[in-house]
């Protein structure tokens, strides 16, 4: 549990956020100079709020009112920092076990042995940071935050410096943090994809305040009420089972009531319900059912809202067969020339390879979140 | 290499200045990093003052240094008699006083070398130390302190060449007695006094040169080693 609620006032920037989450992972999403690092560093507590409260399952960090601060130390926040932040003068043995060091020994949540298994990291362990990978640093960051044994891991921007193959490698790490350690989770991230598989609260922010937060299907789904300023931003989530796999050509394919979603990743039939991110610049509408195509993913679905302003692209929500909401990014001229309007039978269409692999994950953590 | 080119009294000098030298960078290099780390993180009222106070024998006339500090160490001063009352230690006309004088001249100098290089540390290794749960104290002595090693070897090896070559002050405070407050640069100096002593101040000179060379060598090399390993981290 984490609930937040600050206000801090710089020269040329004011923070004045609000937000609070019951468990699980909470993503604070926005663009750079939003104010996500300045909440991470008020949660460890590097920056000090002129006033306000955070507390974290129950234990007060910080309360302004009460005249309440707790320092750095002391907060047992595992904050990882963009760059990893590796000691340069330890090695990584040294890193790991350092904050074991001041950590009370009751409350260690995962072995040394075990967390070095799971990142992977046992080769390197004589290393010293200058030769690791991004990849590796950053792996090391993540296992060193977790051996302080700390009541919330505050990860800043963890993928930012990485390539997608390196992402890959560790998303599916933080997602058994979420689920299998139970440890608290804030994840700052601009990356639509990440915050997407990730949270089950998106908390969105814009010049230091906080615009919209809850699940990141309603955050990211751009209902006519709140068209998203940018149509890249738009997203939409549906969730269904893994039917089939076909290894041979390396995709998987999802069960949807309004058709079936074919994904570009392996993921094991049976293995569960999955959530999968859509960006709604990736869907095409048509009015008829195509024939061949090179597009893999047709849905059926009726046109349940239309938001379009003087620009040349307008949103449109289609409301899918078996009740998912789809959003789709097309030109106006489109919408006039297809006739499109609320009600109005469509096919949306998606190409499976424009589907990012990073935007699917299991997701059985957050229903039981939600 | 054979010494005999050196009199029995400039060897004396010779091993005096080593000594004095040695124990003033010793000595003083505790309070240096001290103060280094409260110049470089510290914000407090009156930083501007210590900052202008431990730089004052920079831009002091040497002579006005060891005055002052005659005047404050002296037997009779209120910190000299107070030492000789309470420890025991007399510092004016002795080897000590010579040395304390050398500290106060090169304290400047080391204090800006492990400043420069504790102002160069990446602030973030420190936090990051934080939030894993080191307290400031331990912040110091694990990130801080080693990561600066380079400047206060840098510091030291300055500290050590300015304190051999230390002379008003030095004489001022306590004299020029053989044996005893006299030396390198004062020796040269009583050299250069006397009729035909001209052979004995090129030869202490010549020593002088050797020992500040050697000790600039040594810095660069041990500068260079751990720049090594800074680099094999970084």
């Amino acid at each position: 549990m984490i609930s937040f609620s600050c206000r801090l006032a710089r020269p040329r920037f004011t923070l004045e956020a609000d937000f609070s989450s019951p468990s699980g992972c909470t993503a604070l999403f926005g663009a750079s100079g939003s104010g996500k690092t300045t909440i991470a560093r008020l949660i460890a507590g590097i920056e000090r709020p002129d006033r306000g409260r955070i507390v974290v399952n129950d234990h007060v960090l910080v309360d302004t009112e009460a005249g309440r601060w707790e320092p750095i130390h002391k907060r047992r926040v595992g904050l990882v920092f963009q760059d990893g932040q590796l000691l340069p003068h330890l090695n990584v043995r040294q890193n790991l076990a350092y904050g074991r060091y001041f950590a009370p020994g009751s409350a260690e949540a995962i072995t040394f042995d075990d967390a070095v298994d799971l990142l992977g990291i046992a080769h390197l362990l004589a290393a010293y940071p200058a030769t690791l990978s991004g990849g590796e640093r950053q792996r090391v960051a993540i296992g060193r935050a977790l051996l302080a044994a700390p009541r919330i891991l505050v990860m800043d921007e963890p993928l930012a410096s990485l390539d997608s193959e390196r992402k890959q490698e560790i998303l599916p790490f933080i997602e058994r943090l979420r689920d299998e350690v139970g440890l608290p989770i804030v994840y700052v991230s601009h990356a639509v994809e990440e915050v997407a598989r990730l949270a089950n609260l998106v908390v969105r922010l814009a010049d230091g305040r906080v615009i919209a937060q809850g699940p990141p299907a309603d955050v990211f789904a751009a209902g006519p009420a709140e068209a998203p300023a940018d149509r890249f931003e738009a997203i939409s989530f549906l969730s269904g089972l893994v039917v089939r796999e076909s290894p041979e050509f390396g995709i998987a394919i999802v069960a949807h009531p309004a058709g079936e979603i074919a994904v570009p990743a392996l993921l094991p039939a049976g293995g569960g319900t999955v959530r999968v991110a859509i960006q709604a610049t990736n869907v095409s509408l048509a009015t008829e059912k195509p024939r061949n195509l090179s597009v893999r993913t047709v849905l059926a679905g009726r046109v349940n809202a239309i938001s379009a302003g003087t620009g040349p692209s307008g949103l449109v929500t289609v409301a899918l067969e078996g009740g998912d909401r789809l959003a789709a990014s097309v030109t106006r001229h489109a919408i006039a020339d297809l006739g499109l309007a609320p009600g109005r039978e469509v096919y949306a269409l998606v190409k499976a390879v424009s589907i990012d692999e990073r935007g699917v994950g299991r997701f059985d953590g957050a229903k039981r979140a939600r | 290499m054979s010494l005999d080119w050196i009199t029995p009294e400039e060897m004396v000098a010779i091993k005096l200045s080593l000594r004095v030298a040695t124990v003033a960078v010793l000595a003083s290099l505790p309070v240096a990093v001290l103060v280094a780390y409260l110049l470089s993180r510290g914000q407090f009222r009156g930083k501007i003052l210590l900052d202008g106070l431990v730089h004052m024998p920079l831009v002091l006339p040497p002579v006005v240094t060891g005055y002052v500090l005659l005047i404050l160490f002296g037997r009779r001063g209120p910190l000299g008699a107070f030492l000789e009352q309470t420890l025991g230690i007399v510092l004016s006309f002795r080897w000590t006083g010579a040395a304390l004088a050398a500290a106060v001249m090169s304290f400047p100098l080391m204090v800006r070398a492990i400043r420069l290089a504790m102002d160069a540390i990446d602030r973030r290794s420190e936090e990051a130390a934080a939030t894993l749960g080191a307290s400031p104290l331990w912040v110091f002595a694990t990130v801080t302190l080693p990561l600066a090693v380079p400047g206060i070897i840098a510091g030291m090896v300055l500290g050590f060449a300015k304190a051999l070559g230390e002379f008003g002050a030095t004489i001022t405070f306590v004299s020029n007695i053989p044996g005893e407050t006299q030396t390198i640069p004062a020796a040269i100096y009583s050299y250069t006094q006397t009729p035909g002593g001209e052979a004995g101040a090129l030869r202490l000179s010549l020593i002088a040169v050797g020992l500040s060379f050697a000790a600039l060598v040594a810095s660069e090399l041990l500068i260079r080693r751990s720049g090594q390993t800074r680099a094999r981290f970084e």
